[in-house]
């Protein structure tokens, strides 16, 4: 059968930010892609190379909108690692608290989208109304709805307002509720099944070979946590499981967010419990980032974050290295796209919940071995398959 | 006012383009169209296609590898066209201003009509500036 | 750690423990391929990146492998001298190395030898050939104003 070649993007309706793919496909089947990414690219690497260390905090927030604490928090662990200092445990706690919050928001928005590009536009606006009472509570503790900006090398920023929260807990119970119903009305819906179960399946061997990480791999069941494995922050110090699934597929790939956001929830609670006892400095001083090197990992949304510093002893750190988790989780579509149908292929592309933003990075077509079908071609095979299926069928 | 304005007023049809920036303010436009802000009562809608739009949202820095594409855009935007710059990225870089690949602010490459600043303006900053602009068309 | 030591014998040329868990090794450029194999296939760990740095005199690239059942990160350190920019492509070995080569190429202007797609990755189509953005010499962007569109532009 001829191959055809479809782009999606750089500015598809379908996305709201700008990736190019280029699919090859076999009259509905897909057979190879093709990434092309950098439409986002901003040069924070080097960037970082003229701001100073405590600047850099407010770089790397906006790397991304939605990972805007993870960020900051694994920089921070590399500037802290570098350094050898520890942080103080109230701000320990609150970086987790705001980390978790975080992942609540994230996941909520990836599931509305998730439902938007399944066509099932309910789940969206129902999920995206939940979500706002997080970013209220973000409003409330953090003083913004996105760029929270909470941390600097050292600790936290500001000390959180206690007064909040009861509110907190009152808004967080609510959203558990909801999601309880919702993840009931998913599971049961025949048709969501359906168009998930069984695709695109992420194999351990392929999460292994692409390196990926965050729920992407923990849907394989690869059981990776940073949170738990190299704890940092209060992870250690709070009660919480890591959630896995076993088949890879679309469908584990949201049970595991949804489990995580009850994961967080609680851990969201516990947190506030502990601050409502540990009271004390928000903030280490460090005086001077020493020459030498740093590593700082932080479980985002996503997966694992990872920042690599390098001083010389200077005022701004002379490399910084940012590897964002859908950097390692994109390529892995070259696993799960191929063989599947087209129909599904947005899923598949969105189920590893990508950020270009984050990976920095997406093209104009120009293979000079396929041909690219115009507009008349498509409608004459259009035609053509319509004839076969009427000659098939009998009408 | 002429009939195109009226008409236009009634009804703003958007499409919103990203151009290297930090998602924040794309996930605020899309946000503004769930229940909580819900812009489609206003009749102001998100489409597929440029060719559908009256308003251009762009957000992002204006990086070197989306300049081509924001002018074939712009282009094939049909006529009256009405660019609207959202947050501080489009405006002069935000914290990315000076980084190598910056090659905005978005009014050097195509004409701007509302700025809206912010980082990232609130889903009410934005409505309220398509107001302000449907304002200015009178 | 001795573990470590043994196996590599005289293949590696430093090793320094910043914090327990941030471990760093330094290589030969010629044993890349076998020090990785042994990281990746035999202890089992999980490539995380690669960084390339500029450090001056020669470039620098450090691999980065994590083992998830303790928390350590490993980082191999391979030195690069600057009149011979070229090392060893792991794509053929770990499949997730390929973005990150390719955009370690464009900005340090590092080639991966074996590498299948070695183009841009990130940078622009009209982007100037051989100014390597994160380079600290005559090639890289000295001047963050310079950069300007419109200076390009005329
Ligand atoms: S203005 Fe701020 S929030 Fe908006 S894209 Fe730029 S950095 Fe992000």
């Amino acid at each position: 059968m001829a191959k055809a070649v479809i782009p999606i993007g750089p500015y598809h309706p379908l996305q709201e930010e700008p990736e190019h793919f280029l699919l090859t496909v076999e009259g509905e089947k897909v057979v190879d892609v093709e990434v092309h990414i950098g439409y986002n690219h901003r040069g924070i690497e080097k960037l970082a190379e003229h701001k100073s260390w405590q600047q850099v905090t407010f770089l790397v927030a906006r790397i991304c909108g939605i990972c805007s604490t993870s960020h900051p928090i694994a920089y921070c662990n590399a500037v802290e690692n570098l350094c050898r200092v520890e942080i103080p445990e109230r701000a320990k706690y609150i970086r987790t608290l705001v980390g978790e919050l975080e992942r609540i928001h994230s996941h909520l928005l990836w599931l509305g989208l998730a439902g938007h590009f399944l066509g099932y536009n309910t789940v969206w606006m129902w999920v995206w109304k939940w979500r706002e009472p997080v970013l209220d509570i973000f409003e409330a503790l953090t003083g913004n709805r996105n760029h929270y900006d909470m941390l600097l090398p050292g600790g936290v920023r500001r000390d959180l307002n206690e007064e909040y929260f009861p509110w907190v807990r009152k808004e967080l119970g609510e959203l558990k509720k909801n999601l309880e119903m919702l993840s009931k009305a998913i599971l049961d819906d025949p048709v969501i099944i359906s168009r998930l179960k069984g695709i695109g399946v992420l194999t351990p061997e392929d999460v292994k070979n692409y390196g990926a990480v965050g729920p992407t791999a923990r849907a394989s069941g690869v059981k990776i946590d940073v949170r738990k494995d190299d704890p940092y922050a209060a992870y250690d110090l709070i009660q919480w499981e890591v959630a896995t699934c076993e088949n890879g597929d679309l469908l584990d790939k949201v049970v595991v967010r949804i489990l995580e956001i009850f994961e967080s929830i609680k851990m969201v609670e516990e947190c506030m419990d502990a601050l409502e006892k540990v009271k004390g400095e928000v903030m280490a001083t460090i005086k001077e980032v020493p020459p030498g090197e740093g590593i700082g990992r932080h479980e985002a949304p996503r997966g694992e974050t990872f920042h690599y510093v390098r001083s010389d002893g200077g005022s701004s750190p002379i490399r910084h290295k940012v590897r964002a988790p859908t950097y390692v989780n994109l390529p892995t579509c070259k696993a799960t796209l191929p063989g599947s149908q087209l129909a599904d292929a947005i899923i598949i592309l969105a189920s590893i919940d990508p950020c270009y933003c984050c990976t920095e990075r997406v093209a104009v077509v120009s293979d000079k071995k396929k041909e690219y079908l115009t507009q008349e071609d498509l409608i004459k095979l259009s035609w053509e398959k319509t004839e076969k299926l009427r000659r098939k069928y009998g009408k | 006012m002429g009939w195109r304005e009226k008409i236009l007023k009634r009804s703003l049809w958007v499409y919103h383009l990203a151009t290297g920036p930090c998602n924040n303010c794309d996930i605020e436009i899309l946000d503004l169209l769930t229940p909580r802000h819900d812009v489609e009562r206003f009749g102001i809608k998100l489409v597929g296609s440029v060719r559908h739009a009256d308003v251009l949202l762009v957000t992002g820095i204006v990086n070197r590898k989306c300049v081509p594409r924001v002018l074939r855009i712009y282009e094939q935007m049909p006529a009256p066209k009405l660019v609207i710059a959202v947050g501080a990225c489009p405006m002069g870089g935000c914290v990315f201003k000076g980084s190598y690949n910056q090659a905005g602010p978005l009014d050097k490459i195509i004409p701007v009509d509302l700025y809206i600043p912010g980082c990232p303006p609130k889903p009410e900053a934005i409505i309220a500036g398509i107001a302000k602009l449907l304002e200015k068309l009178k | 750690m001795k573990e470590i030591k043994e196996r590599l014998g005289d293949k590696l040329l430093k090793i320094y423990e910043h914090t327990p868990n941030r471990i760093y090794l330094d290589i030969k450029r010629e044993d890349l391929k076998e020090v990785v194999e042994y990281f990746f296939l035999d202890r089992n760990l999980r490539f995380v990146t690669a960084s390339g740095i500029d450090g001056r005199k020669e470039m620098e690239i450090l691999y980065h492998f994590s083992e998830d059942s303790t928390g350590k990160i490993y980082s191999l350190r391979v030195k690069v001298p600057k009149d011979d920019l070229k090392i060893d492509s792991l794509t053929s070995l770990i499949k997730g190395a390929e973005f990150i080569e390719r955009e370690i190429f464009e900005m340090l202007g590092i080639e991966f030898t074996g590498h299948p797609n070695l183009t841009r990755l990130l940078l622009a189509e009209d982007w100037p050939e051989g100014i390597y953005p994160l380079r600290r010499d005559e090639k890289g962007i000295r001047d963050l104003k310079e950069r300007n569109w419109e200076k390009k532009n005329g």
